[in-house]
């Protein structure tokens, strides 16, 4: 194996059907050692629960409805959060990327605040909001902004001027340019500050949660700690691994889809 | 002459089922040749950039349908006068006048790079080509014409990472001429190409002119290439042309021919002279 690997290749050999196992291969083994550890006595339960127990403790809290509930209410302000402070960061990437007056009147603003980290400001937004929806999502608006926002302005504003020159030649009109070369010029830009978005959005969450909530797995686990209950810490960890890997497929998908021009994207 | 008409860029599958209808058309394409071209008046054209006086007063008439080449040492203000003609700058003084009135799509530009846009197909690339009239009915068959002229009809619906460098150049052609401009100006649009796919696209170059009829305006450094196209040479020396040379030559022309390999090696050494003055300077 080269370290070169994960460049393509001319007349590489597929294994289509082996090729999409191969990446759980690594999590299988954990958790089968994981199991033996927590069988064999060679970890006590009370420092890790079996990967048979969290399983059960999953079950349970399945039948009670209680999960569900739970990550339905992470899911909801996870996806509210992003919404919110995704769009208005995508917005200001974009009115800033194209407009000089606008660039001029709130980046630098925007700059300064972006140097704050989000999460120091849990005190005052308690203080704000209390312990209330509008606290959590306030937060991950707020995360997820600052990615959106200078990814989509460095995406606007790196487009090869010579084809925003070409589409001028050719008697674009404004927005058709925008459509046909600065947008699509724009966009695998755009696709990194999402991926990055997605993952201070969970971070986000998972400390507000905890923090302040009275819901929400993050809550879920507050409160299995209270009791002493290991079983559903470690699962509701599992379960953010998830749903973080989860939001991380789809804005993949998302971008093969979109981005099938790209050389990188393209199948052989 | 029939030999110009049959020719087919040296990658370009054979199309000798179509031949009769490519004939057919290069007829009807003569017959209004003479009325496609757009003659152009150039007089006392200045372009300065601060105080970098780079066009120093150009006077020239280029009449309708003719293919003029521009050589010059780099920085000798080529691509500017060629932004100039194209309506991309403003000139600092003078007036650039067409024989009539161009509409938008009516004056072309081929740049160096093929500046193909890397998410749309092939054939929306040449779309684009057509301007205004993208949304007409016949737009997608336009396109589908011009990308046959230019020999790549099979790679329509390709990404443009895939094609080569000579082929993207081929389909920045076809968009530049699908609009059927009446001027076309090329700077440096082989430049980048290797030597064999150079001289293939020399070749389709010089077909399309033929066919199309439209005024050619070519800017290069390569005096071999402007002999061996152009009607006309001009050198461009200290913001000025310093020499108009008509080349009447009767086409096709054989490379390295003797009268070609003379013209080039006289506006060369007139080159290569202007720049052994300021190198002593
Ligand atoms: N937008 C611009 N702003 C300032 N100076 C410019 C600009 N465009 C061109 N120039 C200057 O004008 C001069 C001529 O440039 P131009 O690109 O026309 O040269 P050229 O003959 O095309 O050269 P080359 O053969 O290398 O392409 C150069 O000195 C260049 O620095
Ligand atoms: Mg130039």
């Amino acid at each position: 194996m080269s370290l070169i690997d994960s460049l393509p290749r001319v007349g590489a050999p597929k294994l289509p059907k082996v090729d999409g196992l191969i990446p759980w291969i690594v999590p299988l083994a954990i958790v089968l050692v994981w199991q033996l550890a927590c069988v064999t006595g060679f970890v006590p339960s009370r420092v890790l629960p079996a990967p048979t127990d969290v399983a059960l403790a999953g079950w349970k809290l399945l039948l009670s409805g209680e999960l569900v509930r739970n990550i339905w209410v992470s899911f909801w302000r996870a996806s509210i959060g992003f919404v919110i402070g995704g769009g208005i960061g995508f917005a200001f990437g974009l009115a800033n990327g194209l407009s000089q007056l606008s660039a001029k009147l709130t980046d630098t603003t925007l700059q300064m605040v972006r140097n704050i980290p989000h999460l120091a400001l849990i005190p005052l937004v308690i203080l704000w909001f209390g312990i209330d929806e509008s606290a959590k999502l306030f937060l991950v608006a707020l995360g997820v902004f600052f990615p959106i926002y200078l990814n989509t302005l460095h995406g606007i504003r790196t487009v090869d001027p010579q084809l925003i020159e070409m589409g001028r030649i050719y008697g674009m009109t404004d927005g058709e340019l925008f459509r046909r070369v600065i947008f699509p010029g724009a966009l695998p830009s755009i696709f990194v500050g999402l991926r990055f978005a997605l993952g201070i959005m969970w971070l986000t969450l998972i400390v507000a949660e905890t923090i302040a909530a009275s819901s929400g797995l993050g809550y879920m686990a507050m409160q299995a700690r209270e009791f002493m209950l290991i079983d559903v810490v470690v699962l509701s960890i599992l379960i953010y691994a998830l749903l973080g890997k989860l939001a991380d497929s789809a804005s993949r998908a998302l971008e093969r889809l979109t981005l099938s021009w790209h050389p990188a994207f393209q199948k052989k | 002459m029939q030999e110009a008409l049959r020719f087919q860029p040296v990658d370009a599958e054979p199309v000798d089922h179509a031949d009769i209808v490519v004939k057919a058309r290069h007829l009807r394409r003569v017959a209004e040749g003479a009325a496609r071209g757009l003659s152009l008046t150039i007089r006392g054209l200045r372009k300065a950039f601060g105080d970098n006086e780079v066009l120093r007063g150009i006077d020239l008439h280029i009449p309708a349908g003719q293919f003029v080449a521009i050589v010059g040492r780099s920085g000798c203000g080529k691509s500017t006068l060629l932004r100039l003609v194209a309506g991309l700058d403003a000139p600092t003084a003078g007036s650039i006048a067409f024989g009539e009135q161009p509409r938008a799509q009516d004056v072309r530009v081929m740049f160096q790079e093929p500046r193909l846009l890397p998410w749309a197909r092939v054939l929306s690339n040449v779309e684009v080509g057509l301007g205004r009239e993208r949304s007409s009915a016949d737009a997608q068959a336009r396109a589908e014409r011009a990308l046959v002229e230019v020999g790549l009809g099979d790679k329509r619906d390709q990404w443009p990472a895939v094609l080569s460098g000579g082929q993207k150049q081929r389909v920045a052609l076809a968009r530049a001429l699908v609009s059927q401009p009446r001027v076309l100006a090329f700077d440096e649009p082989l430049g980048a190409l290797d030597a064999l796919t150079r001289i293939s696209m020399q070749q389709l170059l010089e077909r399309v002119w033929r066919d199309q009829g439209f005024t050619a305006i070519l800017v290069t450094h390569d005096v071999a290439e402007a002999v061996a196209l152009a009607d006309r040479v001009l050198v461009i020396e200290d913001g000025r042309i310093a020499e108009d040379v008509t080349i009447d030559l009767p086409r096709p022309r054989r490379r390295g021919s003797a009268e070609l390999a003379a013209l080039e090696g006289a506006i060369l050494k007139h080159l290569l002279e202007g720049s052994e003055d300021t190198s002593g300077l």
